[in-house]
């Protein structure tokens, strides 16, 4: 478990690799090229990065005829998910809500 | 009451000053309108054992509705509800307790809120509160932030 998270986790530290997944993850399956009209890098470089998020698990991909599409695999992400610290934010989240209520209730 | 066994369950704790006075924030805890406004829709009243329900968006592993009963009312010093799966996850659902304090400070308040009871296999719940993906995403940015 441990060993998966420190692959997740380098592979995610870098921010062009981050973006990439982040992008598939919002937007669904896409090929290389129009990864590459976003990612601001060529498509050998847009490729390499697939290749590690692949390695990770993070992404899969789809031949169909000549090209290929990738996919974000979000559940890859499980082992680095602390559940209990994001219901906190949710709470935190609340605490602002309820500052704000507060500032208009003054009025 | 029953008391959840602390060693197999976790709390969640948050703290935060207000510049406000005790009896506002205490208003803000305890109204309905007001509740729904900064929490959840439900239909929470201020007595003691009156049982009540919040209503939120239903998703995957949760019905969109909690249980909940006012078990401590205190003005404006102390508040807890319980907050239970209801429907056909009341049976192994999440059972917690939510627990507000109101300190009063030089400048206001100190609102503390603890949420206890969650054992680990209430992780399906959090999931449909959270509302899933952005919250992921923003979560790991804060920790891939860290490394590098």
């Amino acid at each position: 478990m441990s060993t998966t998270s420190d692959t997740l986790f380098k592979t995610l530290a870098d921010p062009t690799r981050r973006a990439i997944f982040e992008r598939l993850a919002r937007e669904g399956e896409q090929t290389v090229w129009m990864l590459t009209d976003h990612a601001g890098i060529s498509q050998p470089a847009v490729s390499k990065h697939l290749g590690v998020l692949k390695l990770a698990g993070l992404v899969r991909e789809r031949r169909d005829g000549r090209e290929t599409h990738y996919r974000a695999q979000p559940k890859a992400l499980a082992p680095l998910i602390d559940w209990m610290s994001l219901y906190a934010a949710f709470w935190r989240d609340r605490f602002d809500r309820l500052e704000d209520l507060l500032k208009r209730m003054d009025q | 009451m029953n008391k959840p066994a602390t060693i197999t369950t976790r709390s969640i704790v948050v703290e935060r000053e207000m510049p406000h006075p005790p009896e506002k924030v205490w208003r803000a805890l305890t109204q309905s309108t007001l509740i729904e406004e900064w929490l959840m829709p439900n239909d929470f009243k201020p007595i003691v054992g009156h049982k009540f329900n919040f209503r939120w968006q239903p998703a995957a592993g949760w019905n969109g509705v909690a249980d909940c009963e006012v078990l401590t009312l205190e003005p404006p010093r102390r508040l807890a509800w319980s907050q239970n799966a209801s429907g056909q996850q009341a049976a192994n659902g999440l059972k917690s307790v939510v627990t507000w304090t109101l300190t009063p400070t030089k400048r206001g308040v100190l609102v503390r809120m603890e949420h206890s009871g969650f054992r680990p296999e209430d992780e399906a719940g959090y999931k449909a509160m959270s509302g899933g993906w952005p919250h992921v995403l923003e979560g790991l940015e804060r920790v891939t932030a860290g490394l590098d």
